[in-house]
């Protein structure tokens, strides 16, 4: 869930009255600081819901621009046979400039592919602001791995 | 393709939404990715060419870990010292099984794959019968005390802070690299072994192997996501929807896994092992 700033919205009869004019942050201190823990869930939350959005509106605008697919059975077999799907970067980019609902769908599968791997760099960031030299090396070694994987997966 | 299928795209989306939510739910509760729930049922139920499925299968695989990982994490159910420890082995395991992918055949590695599930599901069970005993600690592991792998979390159901040690890190490490070679050879998050690796190798407490492995599973799977977009296996029109109901469903089932008893879990766990190791076995005999 967010963190919610209770000390920056304090109820308006505590400003008129003034009495406990710095006791908010004194009595939650431990809310303050974003562990690690909290920045990679909200990572995780963030690019789920940014694929989750995009997926949705290319669905809906799919539906949109095509009122036959509510009831066109033939139209079902045209978009599941193969080399329906924009499956190169460019051509998923360009599509989303030309407001394709399809695209908007495969851009937001994108994201949701990428998530993981921003995951591992953001570990590999906080291990290194803890100065922690063993899992930042162990953190790099699977961000490489990662890499390869999509460098092999490209060059197939 | 779709073609025995008389819908039209609209109750085709909505059919493979509800279905998606089902798997998504059940994969999350399980610590498996869905994939090997929603694969049968595209395939077989909605004629989807399998190529398909096992498109929309993957990158569900990694909507579910990152839906339900947030909130294990955030919890602090999820291991985050050991995922990352691990990782190192499934996906060097994810790259190796991709490369092996035009070598091994089908049967043999269906057969290969019953086996070791139903193995594991068959040494939990032993151990489910064991749990009423003292628990035996583990003896200290240096490797693990180097690495600082130990932690502790909170158990809901008991309303009690558990801590925990970490046993053999290498064996895991070694686990983890099988089950990173399965993930990259069949498209799936390979859950259903990652859990015994982390459970029985390494001593984890089981809500704590479940919400690891569910974190790291997403790791594994975008290795693999990579290579399967860049062949066109990906159609948006199928895992769109597949994505968006899986994502649902896993974020229902990270709200109910802190509730449930560890016995029942490792009940229904076993449970499913069994069944899949049973669909597998077969299927590596009759090809």
């Amino acid at each position: 869930m967010s963190t919610q700033a209770p000390e920056s919205l304090p109820p308006p009869e505590t400003t008129a009255t003034a009495v406990h004019p710095a006791v908010h942050p004194a009595v939650h201190p431990e809310t303050v600081p974003l562990t690690p823990e909290l920045l990679i869930s909200q990572l995780l939350r963030g690019g789920v819901l940014l694929s989750m959005s995009l997926v949705t509106c290319g669905m809906v605008m799919t539906f949109f621009r095509h009122p036959d697919y509510f009831s066109s059975p033939d139209a079902l077999q045209r978009l599941t046979s193969p080399d329906s799907a924009p499956h190169r970067l460019a051509d998923v980019f360009e599509g989303v400039l030309a407001v394709r609902g399809q695209s908007f769908v495969m851009a937001g599968l994108l994201v949701m592919i990428t998530v993981p791997v921003l995951r591992v760099a953001l570990s590999l960031g906080i291990f290194r602001a803890q100065k922690d030299r063993t899992f930042s090396a162990i953190t790099t070694g699977v961000l490489a791995l990662l890499l390869l994987a999509f460098l092999l997966g490209s060059v197939e | 393709m779709a073609a025995a299928l008389d819908a039209t795209p609209f109750n085709f989306v909505a059919i493979v939404l509800l279905v998606s939510m089902g798997a998504g739910l059940l994969g999350s509760l399980l610590g498996l990715g869905g994939g090997l729930i929603l694969i049968p049922v595209l395939t077989l139920v909605l004629k989807v060419d399998i190529r398909y499925a096992v498109g929309a299968s993957i990158v569900s695989v990694i909507a579910t870990s990152s839906g339900a990982a947030a909130a294990y994490v955030r919890d602090g159910l999820a291991n985050l010292r050991v995922a990352m420890f691990l990782e190192l082995a499934t996906v060097a395991g994810a790259l190796t099984g991709a490369l092996l992918a035009g070598m091994v055949g089908g049967r043999a590695l269906y057969f290969l794959f019953g086996a070791v599930m139903a193995y594991s599901a068959l040494a939990m069970l032993r151990k489910l019968r064991e749990d009423g005993g003292p628990r035996v600690e583990p003896p200290p592991d240096a490797l693990a005390d180097r690495l600082a792998l130990h932690g502790s979390y909170y158990d809901a159901s008991t309303e009690r802070e558990v801590t925990y040690r970490v046993h053999r890190p290498l064996a895991g490490l070694g686990l983890m690299y099988l089950a990173g070679t399965v993930s990259g050879l069949l498209g799936i998050g390979s859950g259903a072994l990652k859990v015994p690796a982390m459970d029985l190798a390494m001593r984890l407490p089981i809500k704590v192997s479940t919400a690891t492995s569910n974190f790291m599973i997403g790791v594994t799977a975008a290795a693999s996501a990579g290579i399967y977009f860049a062949r066109g296996d990906i159609d948006p029109f199928i895992a769109g929807p597949v994505c968006v109901g899986v994502t649902l469903g896993a974020f229902a089932g990270s709200r109910y896994l802190t509730k449930l008893k560890s016995g029942s879990l490792r009940m229904l766990f076993v449970a499913v092992l069994l069944w899949v190791s049973f669909e597998m076995l077969s299927k590596g005999i009759r090809g």
